[in-house]
């Protein structure tokens, strides 16, 4: 049996030029290919932009332990309808992926589902509770090949045990990446401390419990030469201290999610907790201040930080509601109206900060090779002249707590490939 | 007008419609009716999932006077208490019939979720959602600072209160605050810096940490209760800085104008923020608010349920 | 829309209607007046004022809102109370006249005998109208009556005074049939 050929016609590669590609096998093997293989299925993507396969490095797929919110092969499918190739698989399951067992399972669910990649990240420290380091060594060892290590969903508060994981995460060119929350300035905290939280009566999460820890981080990173990476930046405050620990040299890398490059404190006026996410939504701003920092590179990635919950937990009160919210299958059209739309990316820009940029953070070497010949064909298909409506009926998550239904979005993501395979072909899963 | 769930939702008519009906309805109740029949057949619940002994009594009160059928479901028993969704009480209290629900949540916004989410189709009445609002207590409130000091004007304006405490936790300061500046009167909050709300900046109001300087200035002093459990979360050293300093005690009496009067929504700490001797002088309106609080309720629940469902008017 | 009753028709009315209280009650003594917001109310003022000086002496005059005894308030926009006075003599063993501008389905002065029942126990409860226009839905009848004006129910009947509308005129709108 001969191997599966796609070529891939009419669409412009980031930088703009029009190129057809050919896919055979698991690789790219032309550009700007003459189409004429005749055993070929030419799919035209005429007005699309090609963008390599989109790497996400912050998702919640909530298996094991809350397969009612989430399951490997769900959180897949939303990926490939998304544009991804690839995840990151947070530790905070249950139990917590502090172990090579549970990092391993999950790599294999990933693998059975075959969608995607599902990469784990390993906790920091056992069970989150930022006290004893968990075997980061035999996570780095195993299957699932384990490079990025973080309690996310808790801070590693304690500056010792902050310093140590980034001291032993050397050893295999590992990265600590940090869920950024002084603890003790953020006790029962609902939302971005402000005027929004004096008028609604709820309790605050300021800024500067963020910029506390990426301030310490990036000394003690300096300090012990290693690498952090700062997930999800919320404030305008964090960028300021990102952009002076690059130009020192530090070696760190910063994440935004697409809700923050977005939405705003304001909905929380609703207290509908659909809004309600962890680290909160910040004000106009700080809005500005992320997307100026993604646009120069301040910030390296955009990462989804997609949490799902099921309705009970958002059906309820504000307090009573949980953090997060779905984020892969509306990324990469939130990054196009806020980034693209806005001309303060191009799309050879995303293709930096949501393929080659996050895969090289992760070590993940098979993907974010770009569109060249011979790369590993992981691509999705952007069709940027389209809209849709997010309807969180129909989302390919299990959970439906996206805080974007009922909004007209720009650009449509038509097609994912995956190693050569069609994943969502005509904004159909696969 | 569907629902009060804020002092937002009242536009300075309304605010002084509902003061002008409490006024006309207290004077009924001089008059010893004990009961109207306005609001026969219509069934309120008192869905207090919070304690407030005081409070659900003064709205049942002004149920009961207006002849409504009253269902009480408070916190110990209920079934929110049990971990009950939100959803599902709305659902049950649908079910039941209910053309208002009086709601005392300890979750800000509780209320207005209940209203958002069409759960129930009958009015909201929010009577105290944690750390947000208190609009029927600002609302009666600004009734007895009328009465006293109003001068037969029907808002408040050029009146000065000084609102004094916790003003950080506390859901009848963030009511008032609208609401007096609604009407047209001058708000100063005192407090210590850590009893103000980050952002604070932006309310209708003065900000003060300096109790002696303000009460001369003012016409009303309204304090807040101070909860002993702010002192572990360092909000002040101990209950005795926090009175030296917070505290209206007889010293304190002396600088005000003879004409200003002192008010609180209790309950009091008395020897906290506030004096014995200084509850109990004659410049004192804490008892009186009580009753006013039923007349003012009575005027809230007749402006919401007495006529013809919003949306359905036609003449 | 067509002229019912004009300013001199309106104050024929009100003096004729006061000789009559005066005539039923043998004097002004034991009588009040009370009006129901707001024209009753003005109404009852006026023939206090007729009935003073025809006798010479002052007359317990008042008014009483009725809105909180309504049975139809679920059918009409939300209406605005207003205020009620009672002489202070109160109205225990009084004569009481109730005023109102426009008689019509009765139901207004049912909800008025509702109220004064709250109040207390008047000797007896007489009612005097500008315009009876008929349609009643209740026994109810009244005994100082301005002016009979038959109507269809769909036409509608505008009482305007000088006090509120600047002018006296009682209209009638809409077409018979
Ligand atoms: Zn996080």
């Amino acid at each position: 049996m001969s191997e599966t050929k796609f070529v891939l016609k009419g669409g412009s590669l980031p930088d703009g030029s029009m190129r057809n590609i050919l896919i055979v096998g698991d690789s790219i093997s032309a550009i700007d290919a003459t189409v004429n293989e005749a055993d070929a299925t030419i799919i035209d993507v005429t007005g699309s932009v090609i963008l390599p396969g989109l790497v996400d490095l912050h998702t919640h797929l909530r298996e094991p332990g809350r397969e009612d919110a989430e399951t490997v092969e769900s959180a897949s499918r939303a990926g490939a309808k998304g544009g991804f190739t690839a995840l990151s698989a947070m530790a905070n399951t249950s139990p917590v992926a502090d172990n090579a067992g549970v990092v391993e399972q999950v790599y294999r669910l990933g693998q059975a589902a075959g969608l995607l990649d599902v990469f784990p990240i390993g906790a920091v420290t056992q069970g989150l509770k930022g006290e004893a380091l968990s075997e980061i060594g035999a996570m780095a060892d195993s299957v699932a090949r384990v490079r990025v290590f973080s309690d996310d969903g808790m801070c590693v508060f304690d500056p010792l045990v902050m310093r140590r994981a980034l001291e032993y995460i050397k050893k295999f060119d590992g990265v600590i990446a940090q869920h950024a929350q002084e603890p003790r300035l953020t006790v029962g905290s609902q939302m971005n401390e402000g005027e929004i939280s004096a008028r609604l009566g709820l309790r605050g999460w300021p800024a500067i419990a963020e910029e506390a820890i990426i301030a310490r981080d990036v000394l003690l990173t300096d300090h012990v030469q290693s690498r952090l990476h700062v997930c999800h930046v919320t404030t305008a405050g964090g960028v300021e201290i990102i952009r002076w620990a690059k130009a020192r040299g530090i070696n760190v890398t910063a994440e935004v999610t697409p809700h923050h490059l977005l939405l705003t404190d304001e909905l929380a006026s609703t207290y509908d907790p659909i809004f309600k996410v962890n680290p909160p939504l910040r004000t106009e701003k700080d809005v500005q201040a992320l997307r100026e920092a993604l646009a120069d590179g301040t910030i390296d990635i955009v990462a989804t930080d997609h949490a799902p919950h099921t309705m009970e937990s958002k059906e309820c009160e504000w307090q009573e509601a949980s953090f997060g919210m779905l984020g892969l299958e509306t990324a990469l059209s939130i990054v196009q109206k806020t980034m693209v739309d806005t001309g303060l990316l191009t799309w050879q820009g995303v293709a930096t900060r949501m393929s080659t940029a996050p895969a090289a953070i992760g070590a993940y070497f098979d993907q974010g090779q770009g569109l060249v010949v011979g790369a590993r064909a992981h691509i999705s298909v952007i069709d940027p002249s389209k809209t849709w409506i997010v309807d969180r009926d129909i989302v390919q998550s299990r959970s439906r707590n996206t805080p974007f239904h009922g909004y007209e979005l720009p650009g449509v993501v038509t097609h994912t490939f995956f190693k050569g395979k069609a994943t969502l072909i005509d904004g159909v899963v696969a | 007008m569907r629902h009060l769930l804020s002092i937002n939702d009242l536009s300075l008519t309304d605010a002084i419609g509902i003061l002008d009906t409490a006024t006309e309805l207290s004077r009924i109740s001089d008059g010893q009716v004990k009961k109207l029949p306005t609001l026969r057949g219509r069934t309120i619940v008192n869905l207090f999932a919070e304690d407030s002994t005081r409070t659900r009594i003064s709205f049942e009160a002004a149920a009961k006077r207006l002849s409504a059928d009253v269902i009480n479901f408070s916190a110990k028993g209920s079934s929110i208490s049990k971990g009950e969704s939100l959803k599902d009480t709305a659902m049950t209290l649908q079910a039941m019939g209910a053309d208002a629900v009086v709601i005392r949540h300890g979750a800000s916004g509780a209320p207005q979720r209940l209203a958002d989410l069409e759960w129930m189709t009958g009015s909201v009445i929010n009577a105290g959602d944690g750390t947000h609002e208190h609009p029927s207590q600002a609302l009666l409130d600004a009734f007895t600072i009328r009465k006293h000091l109003g001068k037969g004007a029907a808002d408040l304006a050029g009146i000065k209160v000084a609102i004094v405490g916790d003003v950080l936790h506390s859901r009848v300061a963030r009511s008032n605050v609208l609401l007096l500046n609604l009407l047209g009167a001058h708000v100063t909050l005192v407090a210590p810096p850590t009893l103000l709300p980050v952002g604070v900046e932006s309310w209708p109001a003065t900000i003060s940490y300096d109790l002696d300087s303000v009460l001369s200035q003012v016409d009303v002093v309204m304090m807040l209760r101070v909860q002993q459990e702010r002192m572990s979360d360092l909000f002040f050293p101990n209950a005795r800085e926090y009175s030296r300093y917070f505290g209206l005690n007889l010293q304190r009496l002396a600088l005000m104008q003879p004409h200003a009067i002192i008010m609180h929504p209790g309950p009091m700490n008395r020897g906290l923020e506030i004096a014995a001797e200084v509850a109990d002088s004659a410049r004192s309106v804490i008892v009186e608010q009580v009753a006013n609080g039923v007349s003012v309720r009575m005027a809230i629940l007749y402006v919401l349920l007495a006529g013809a469902p919003s949306g359905s008017e036609s003449n | 829309m067509s002229v019912a009753l004009s300013a001199p028709d309106i104050s024929r009315a009100l003096i004729r209607i006061s000789h009559e209280i005066l005539e039923r009650n043998q004097g002004a003594e034991n009588i009040i007046l009370l009006g129901i917001p707001t024209r009753g109310a003005h109404l009852a003022t006026r023939i206090s004022q007729t009935i003073s000086t025809i006798e010479g002496r002052d007359v317990a005059v008042g008014m009483l809102d009725i809105t909180m005894h309504r049975d139809d308030l679920r059918m009409r926009p939300l209406r605005a109370i207003m205020p009620t006075s009672i002489p202070s003599s109160g109205i225990e063993g009084r004569d009481v006249v109730l005023i109102d501008d426009v008689f019509f389905s009765g139901r207004t002065i049912r909800a008025a005998l509702d109220a004064l029942g709250e109040i207390g126990r008047p000797r007896s409860v007489q009612l005097a109208v500008l315009v009876d226009r008929g349609h009643r839905e209740l026994p109810i009848r009244a005994d100082y009556v301005g002016k009979n004006l038959p109507t269809s129910p769909t036409q509608s009947v505008r009482v305007h005074l000088t006090e509120i509308d600047g002018i006296d005129e009682v209209l009638i709108e809409g077409e018979s049939n």
